[in-house]
């Protein structure tokens, strides 16, 4: 077992994991008389890949719009970086630190990569509408401070090639990077990623495996991801929740959580009675 | 040397051009709304009417709401006794189409979030009555006269110049010429805050998805103001200029159904779409009238912008420039 007390742990491969960036306690989400996420509680810790796996409807999506505000939970308590979180809008959410990606793609489909890159620096950007309007020494600076981090993470990516090409021409897996780009220019403190390896082919799926690790590892980014492919994930995460049917099922290390009953179960689809 | 009828069609092909740029003006700020909020803006054109008697009452130091104040407190106020000069009145105007944008997004967009597009519609013509009926109440319903100093009446320098060159001088409005310069630069600058500023970059963030747009940090409800903001300027600006050219009265909202033809053939979400359509049909209907009007009675300039659409419906559902709309079974 490792030590998971608040002054972090340190990974089999020697990173060195802090104290806890978000907790959730006793989440429970409805729809009408539908309970998608049953009494949940789990954390996220700095610096940590942090995976939510389960099979599909088990609620991981809706785990991750709660986190990024998307769905306010009827009851439980969000916690983030020491404080109670009210219920706040997805931009509020945005606003402090927190970026995402979607399951189905959500970009700006008539923009360039480029243009959709830099909405991720719009949380950043100081400076009024008056100076934006005007177009005046600041808001100049500004922008080219933003284009340089933007810069640095497109080639981070490797999609410089695709930079002034209109997303709505990329084949799917690069759209897949574009919107990790974008939600990294936000410079987030927490990172979601929903479902970053679905529908990709095993080449895309390795490219994107190689990139989270590397964001993790360069940026010292918080990732916190969804997959219900088990095999992609374990090799990934530090820690990993298992949700079923709403529930939580299973929490720890991958080698851990393989080994547990309740998840091979889940997976392998025993009868519940 | 080259027939009259040449010169005549070229007189009348660029005076039609003209024209279609207030078409296009009063298109541009319907594409605004409805690129941004999905919505389409039945009050688009009482907005200019609005912003027209704002502007001419700011102007004179009329005393807004001046009969119903004067009805009950048995007062007899009408005029504050000062006139402010037009640049002050545009900013001023400008400043309360801003609040007015903020309360259509407070007391109006913010309850229907969601809703079916034809229930916002719905509240657009709403919001059309009763700024029409504001409009009176604070500014009478008089027929106003505007003049905020833009030049009017035949250019003798063009008609000097055309006339030394091919012999025929050509007639053109200064007013007109005033006009396409202002509607240019608003374009262009409108084009520059769109694709160079935060503001603009998140405007069209928005404009084609709300729920990414939400995950970088976006509000909808300030680009709602945003956008009813920059809507009531062009609003303003079509108000002057049409308000110059022919008195500010009920039928200046009407130029809102010469802007839907616009539409229909550029596209309910291109800007360039609004503008090219414009110019389409200013010039369309001003040689279709002197062409075609004499055999026919005359009069056409009444229906052709409409059947013209009506033909592009036919064969180009989505406008020169909209969107390909494709259903996927």
């Amino acid at each position: 077992m490792r030590d998971t007390t608040a002054e972090g742990y340190v990974t089999a491969d020697g990173r060195r994991i802090g104290g806890v960036l978000m907790e959730m306690r006793n989440i429970t989400l409805r729809f009408g008389g539908v309970k998608a996420i049953t009494d949940i509680s789990f954390d996220i810790r700095e610096g940590e890949i942090r995976a939510i796996i389960g099979p599909n409807g088990a609620g991981k999506s809706s785990m991750l719009n709660v986190i990024s505000g998307f769905y306010v939970p009827q009851e439980g308590e969000v916690w983030f970086r020491g404080q109670r979180r009210p219920p706040m809008k997805p931009y509020q959410v945005a606003r402090m630190g927190i970026a995402r990606t979607f399951q189905n793609i959500a970009l700006f489909e008539g923009m360039s990569v480029l243009d959709n890159v830099m909405t991720g620096r719009l949380t950043h950007v100081r400076s009024g509408i008056l100076d934006q309007a005007i177009w005046w020494g600041r808001a100049e600076r500004e922008e080219d401070e933003h284009r340089a981090k933007v810069e640095r993470i497109i080639d981070f990516l490797e999609i410089q090639h695709i930079r002034k090409t209109p997303v709505a021409r990329l084949p799917y897996g690069l759209k897949k990077r574009v919107e990790l780009a974008r939600a990294l220019a936000a410079e987030p403190r927490l990172l979601l990623l929903d479902e970053p390896m679905a529908g990709m082919n095993v080449e895309e799926k390795e490219d994107m495996c190689r990139f989270i690790l590397d964001v993790n590892d360069e940026f010292g980014t918080t990732i916190c991801l969804i997959e219900h492919d088990m095999g992609v994930v374990m090799d990934l995460s530090d820690r990993v929740v298992v949700m079923d049917y709403g529930k939580k099922i299973g929490d720890g290390p991958p080698d851990e959580v393989r080994r547990s009953k309740a998840v091979i179960d889940a997976y392998l689809g025993v009868s519940h009675d | 040397m080259m027939p009259d009828v040449v010169f005549y069609t070229a007189e009348v092909m660029v005076n039609g051009l003209m024209a279609g740029v207030l078409y296009a003006l009063v298109a541009l700020g319907f594409v605004l709304i409805f690129k941004a909020s999905g919505i389409f803006n039945y009050a688009q054109g009482v907005l200019a009417l609005f912003a027209a008697m704002t502007l001419v009452g700011i102007q004179n130091g009329q005393v807004p709401f001046a009969h119903l104040v004067n009805a009950v407190f048995g007062t007899k106020v009408h005029h504050f006794g000062w006139t402010v000069p037009s640049l002050a009145a545009i900013a001023l105007t400008a400043l309360v189409m801003v609040g007015l944008a903020i309360a259509v997004e407070r007391l109006v967009l913010r309850h229907l979030v969601n809703q079916e597009p034809i229930i916002l519609f719905m509240a657009t013509i709403g919001l059309a009555y009763f700024l029409e009926g504001l409009g009176d109440v604070m500014w009478g319903a008089e027929v106003k006269r505007l003049d905020v100093g833009l030049p009017q009446g035949m250019s003798g320098l063009i008609d000097e110049v055309t006339f030394n060159w091919f012999g025929y001088g050509f007639f053109i409005d200064r007013l007109d010429i005033a006009a396409t310069a202002v509607a240019v630069a608003l374009v262009v600058t409108l084009t520059l805050f769109s694709q160079y500023s935060k503001q603009g970059r998140a405007l069209r963030a928005v404009a084609d998805d709300h729920q990414a747009a939400l995950s970088v940090g976006i509000s909808l409800r300030f680009i709602w103001v945003l956008t009813w903001s920059i809507a009531g300027f062009v609003a303003l600006v079509a108000g002057i200029m049409w308000g110059q050219k022919s008195g500010v009265q009920f039928s200046l909202s009407l130029i809102a159904l010469k802007a839907l033809p616009v539409l229909m053939l550029g596209g309910f979400t291109s800007i360039p779409g609004a503008i090219v359509g414009g110019l389409i049909i200013g010039m369309g209907e001003k040689l279709f009238e002197f062409f075609v009007g004499p055999m026919i009675g005359g009069a056409t300039e009444n229906w052709f912008a409409y059947v013209l659409a009506l033909i592009f419906l036919v064969f180009r559902p989505q406008g020169l420039f909209g969107e390909k709309i494709i259903e996927r079974v």
